[in-house]
C-alpha cells in the first residue's frame, strides 16, 4: 500500500499479548484513515453502550495517509473512543510529530485495548513494542513524564501522555504530545488514565511511500501556493495566531461572554491576538510538515504568573478570557500552561470555570462549596487555583472535574450548562453566527466548533461570505462542513489548510499519495459515510434527536449587547432542513436508502 | 560566484518540512532518517535548530578519506557513491555528525546542494533555509549584528 503503512498494531493490557495484523485495503479506501478508519474498527469491535472508563473501551491512535508526508500541514493523528464526558463516539484531534512517528514505526493504528493491573507506558520502537512499568511516572505532569519516559527510551522518541487529570479520570482530561499539543475534547485522556496507561513512546525509522510521486509533488506544490496566497493560511495565523480571532468575533458580536450572557466584551482586546502577540510571544510554532505555524511559543514574565510554554490559542483564550469576563492576559496563559502540564481540555476546564461563576453570582453556589473561593465573573485570581484543584480533584475541583453538565445538574439547574450532548460549546455564539449553532447541535461528539466550522464562511468569508444573522441556506452549509471535515480530519490535515484548499485539491493529493482514485465527490461522499458511521454508533449509545438541541439560553434569552443585540439562535426551525436533506428521518435517523448510497446498510 | 545553504534558527518553527523535502527528492519515499537535513527541537523553549553539512573549507570528512571518495568539487564537499568504501571514517570525522550511514541504503547521508537546487530551501515555508551568495551570507549576518550594536549604543548616549 502506498501512504498507509499496511499494518495495524494492536496491544492489550490486560493480556499483555500484542499483535499485528494487515490494514484492510477495502477499509482504507472506504474510510480513509485517522479519524474515519478509527471510528469503523471502533463500530466493528465496541459496543457503543459500553462504560467509557471500562477496560471494554478501545482506544485508538489514528494518524492518516498524508500523515508522515510533506502534505501541507497534514501531520495530525485522532484518538478515537468512547468519550467518557458526551457518551458518544470521540475523536480528538492533535498535530505535533506522534502522529507521523507512529508511521514510521510501521503502523496506521495503535489499538489499546484493556486495563493493565497497575501503571504502564508503551514504548514502540519500530516492530519492538513493549509494555513497561511506570508506577514512578504516575502522579508526574506532562513535560516531566515526557523527558523522564525519553530518558528511559530514545531522546528522540515522540511521547503522547496524559497528565495528574487523566490519571485521576477528570471527566475532560486530554492526551499530550510533545508536551504541548492536545488530543483536548471529550476526555480521552480519562480512558488512558482508567487503562492505567501513562505514556506512549514512539520511534520509527520507516517511511511512508507514494503511488506516483511526481504527481504527488506538483499537487502538493499548487496547495501549498493556495494556502500561503490566503490572507488567514497563509499570514494571519502566522502572525497573530488563532487568537486573532477574539476582535473579529467580537466586533459581530459573537464572542461569548459571562457563560453566555452575551455576545459582547468591552476589553476583549486586551485577549486577542494582537495583544498576545506584542506581550507574551516569543516565535510561532509548527507541527510536522506545517506551512501556517499558528503555534505560538510564549512566555509571561509578570511574576505572580510567571511561566513559558504554548498557546493559548483563541478557544482557550477565551474560556478563561472572556467566557470567565476576565481581561488579565498574563492569568489566561498561565491557566492554559496548567491544563497542558495537567493534562485538561481548556476549554471545558475554562468554560465549567464560567459555569460555576454564573451559579456562584446567583447564589447557587456559596464558599462553602467553592472551598471559600470568591468564584465570580472577573476574577482572575481565582483562575489558576481552580485548574489545580480540577487537575488533582481536590474539595471543589471534584465537582468541576466533572464537567458544567454533571455539576450544574448536581445543583439541579442543568439550564447554566452550555453545553451539547454535556460538551461544552466553543467560542462563537450561535445567536450571532447562526449555522454554527445547528454544527453545535447536531455535532457528533456535542458542542464543537471543528466538527463543522461554518465561522468560515459565515465569519470569514472563506471560501464565501454569507450573512452570519440568516438561517436560511445554514442547513445545508452545515453539512457540507460537515462532510468536508470527516473526510479531512481523516486524511491526517490540518482543519486550518481551508483557509486556501477544498475537496478538490484534498482529494488530488490523497490520490497521487495513495494511487487509489478519489475524485472530489468520492471525497466528500466518504466524508457522509463517516458522519453517518458517527451517527449510527450513537444512535445505538442511546442518544436521539432530543440531544440535538442547544441550551435553552441560546433559543429564548436575546443578545442583550453587541452588533447581534436582540437575536436567538434558530436552530430548531433548522434542524428539520438539516435531518431531510442528510436523507434522515424526521427522527434524525440515517434512512435504509441513505446508508445503502454510502455502502453502509 | 559561490552560494551557501544559510540557516536561520531564529525563524525555524520546527516542521522538518526540509527532512521532508530531503527525503522525497533523494529517496523517492518519506524517511526523515534518510534525509541529509535534520531539525532538532527543544520543546520547553520551543526553539528548532537545522543541521546539515556546513561545506567545511577544512572538512574532516574530506581528510580522513582513505579512497578519495569524499573530496571537494568547485568549493563543495562531493561523496563519490563508487569510491566509497563504506568505511565510516567520515561519519566520526564530521564534528557536526553532519555525515550519517545509512544502512537501509549502503549509503553515507550528507547535504549535495540538491546540485544547485536545494529542495529544502524550497519547501522551508519560514524562509529558515536560503540558498544565497556567500558574500551576501556574510554581509547580511553582519549587517544585522552592526544594527544590535547601532541600539546598544543609541541608549547608551
Amino acid at each position: 500500500m502506498y501512504g498507509w503503512t499496511g499494518t495495524i498494531l494492536r496491544v492489550n493490557l490486560t493480556t499483555g499479548q500484542i499483535t499485528r495484523e494487515p490494514t484492510s485495503p477495502r477499509l482504507a479506501k472506504q474510510f480513509i484513515g485517522a479519524r474515519g478508519l478509527a471510528t469503523k474498527m471502533m463500530y466493528d469491535e465496541v459496543d457503543p453502550k459500553v462504560d467509557p472508563l471500562s477496560p471494554a473501551n478501545k482506544l485508538i491512535f489514528a494518524p492518516g495517509p498524508f500523515t508522515g508526508t510533506y502534505a501541507p500541514s497534514g501531520g495530525r493523528y485522532d484518538v478515537v473512543t468512547k468519550g467518557p464526558l458526551t457518551g458518544t463516539i470521540a475523536a480528538s484531534n492533535s498535530g505535533g510529530f506522534f502522529g507521523a512517528e507512529l508511521k514510521y514505526a510501521g503502523y496506521d493504528l495503535l489499538i489499546v485495548e484493556g486495563k493493565a493491573e497497575k501503571p504502564v507506558y508503551l514504548w514502540i520502537n519500530d516492530d519492538q513494542v513493549e509494555i513497561r512499568d511506570a508506577s514512578h511516572l504516575w502522579g508526574q505532569t506532562v513535560p516531566d513524564t515526557t523527558d523522564l519516559v525519553r530518558a528511559e527510551t530514545d531522546e528522540d522518541a515522540k511521547v503522547a501522555c496524559i497528565g495528574p487529570a487523566g490519571e485521576r479520570l477528570v471527566l475532560f482530561a486530554n492526551v499530550m504530545n510533545e508536551m504541548h499539543r492536545a488530543a483536548g475534547r471529550s476526555g480521552v485522556g480519562a480512558v488512558m488514565g482508567s487503562k492505567n496507561l501513562k505514556a506512549i513512546a514512539i520511534l520509527g525509522s520507516g517511511t511512508v511511500t507514494v503511488a506516483d510521486p511526481a504527481a504527488f509533488k506538483a499537487a502538493v506544490l499548487k496547495a501549498r501556493k493556495k494556502i500561503q496566497d490566503h490572507p488567514v493560511g497563509g499570514t494571519g495565523l502566522r502572525v497573530y495566531g488563532t487568537d486573532v480571532l477574539v476582535n473579529i468575533l467580537n466586533q459581530i458580536g459573537g464572542l461569548p461572554t459571562r457563560n453566555f450572557h452575551t455576545g459582547y466584551f468591552p476589553t476583549a482586546d486586551k485577549v486577542g491576538g494582537e495583544s498576545q502577540a506584542a506581550r507574551h510571544l516569543i516565535r510561532p510554532r509548527g507541527c510536522f510538515s506545517c506551512i501556517i505555524s499558528c503555534g505560538r511559543a510564549t512566555r509571561v514574565t509578570n511574576p505572580k504568573y510567571a511561566g513559558e510554554g504554548e498557546g493559548p490559542e483563541y478557544e482557550s483564550a477565551w474560556a478563561f478570557g472572556p467566557d470567565c469576563g476576565i481581561d488579565d492576559l498574563d492569568a489566561i496563559t498561565k491557566a492554559n500552561y496548567v491544563c497542558n502540564e495537567l493534562g485538561l481540555d481548556t476549554i471545558t476546564m475554562g468554560t465549567t470555570i464560567a459555569c460555576a461563576m454564573d451559579m456562584f453570582e446567583d447564589g447557587i453556589l456559596t464558599p462553602q462549596e467553592t472551598d471559600g473561593l470568591a468564584v465570580t465573573f472577573g476574577n482572575a485570581e481565582v483562575l489558576v487555583e481552580l485548574v489545580r484543584k480540577t487537575a488533582y480533584r481536590e474539595g471543589f475541583g471534584m465537582q468541576l472535574a466533572e464537567g458544567s453538565y454533571r455539576l450544574a445538574m448536581h445543583y439541579e439547574h442543568p439550564e447554566y450548562s452550555m453545553s451539547v450532548k454535556k460538551q461544552e460549546m466553543p467560542a462563537y455564539d450561535p445567536r450571532s453566527v447562526q449555522g454554527v449553532g445547528l454544527n453545535y447541535a447536531t455535532g457528533n461528539r456535542g458542542g464543537c466548533h471543528v466538527r463543522g466550522y461554518t465561522v468560515s464562511v459565515e465569519v470569514l468569508g472563506n471560501p464565501f461570505k454569507m450573512d452570519n444573522l440568516a438561517t436560511e441556506g445554514k442547513a445545508d452549509l452545515t453539512i457540507t462542513f460537515q462532510n468536508l471535515t470527516a473526510a479531512l480530519d481523516s486524511t491526517g490535515a490540518c482543519l486550518f489548510t481551508t483557509f486556501g484548499l477544498g475537496a478538490d485539491e484534498l482529494a488530488e493529493m490523497l490520490t497521487a499519495l495513495t494511487g487509489v482514485t478519489y475524485t472530489t465527490d468520492d471525497f466528500m461522499k466518504t466524508g457522509d459515510r463517516i458522519w453517518n458511521l458517527e451517527r449510527l454508533w450513537n444512535l445505538r449509545a442511546g442518544l436521539t434527536a432530543a440531544d440535538d438541541t442547544l441550551p435553552e439560553r441560546l433559543l429564548k434569552e436575546p443578545l442583550p449587547s453587541g452588533a447581534a443585540k436582540g437575536h436567538v439562535s434558530g436552530q430548531p426551525e433548522m434542524l428539520p432542513e438539516y435531518y431531510a436533506h442528510r436523507g434522515w428521518t424526521p427522527e434524525g435517523v440515517p434512512t435504509p436508502e441513505k446508508l445503502q448510497a454510502l455502502g453502509l446498510a | 560566484m559561490a552560494k551557501v545553504l544559510m540557516i536561520h534558527p531564529d525563524r525555524c518553527t520546527g516542521c522538518r518540512n526540509c527532512e521532508l523535502a530531503c527525503s522525497f527528492a533523494h529517496e523517492g519515499e518519506f524517511r526523515p532518517r534518510a534525509a541529509r537535513i535534520h531539525v532538532y527541537s527543544w520543546e520547553r523553549e520551543g526553539f528548532s535548530v537545522p543541521m546539515m553539512c556546513q561545506q567545511c573549507e577544512d572538512a574532516g570528512c574530506v581528510n580522513v578519506c582513505p579512497t578519495g571518495a569524499m573530496h571537494r568539487e568547485n568549493g563543495m564537499v562531493v561523496w563519490d557513491e563508487k569510491r566509497c568504501i563504506r568505511c565510516r571514517m567520515c561519519t566520526l570525522a564530521c564534528p557536526f555528525g553532519n555525515a550519517v550511514y545509512d544502512a537501509r541504503t549502503s549509503q553515507i547521508l550528507k547535504c549535495d546542494n540538491c546540485d544547485g537546487e536545494p529542495e529544502c530551501v524550497a519547501f522551508c515555508p519560514n524562509k529558515a533555509l536560503e540558498y544565497v551568495d556567500d558574500t551576501l551570507a556574510t554581509r547580511s549576518k553582519k549587517k544585522a549584528f552592526a544594527a544590535r550594536f547601532k541600539e546598544s549604543f543609541a541608549e547608551v548616549k
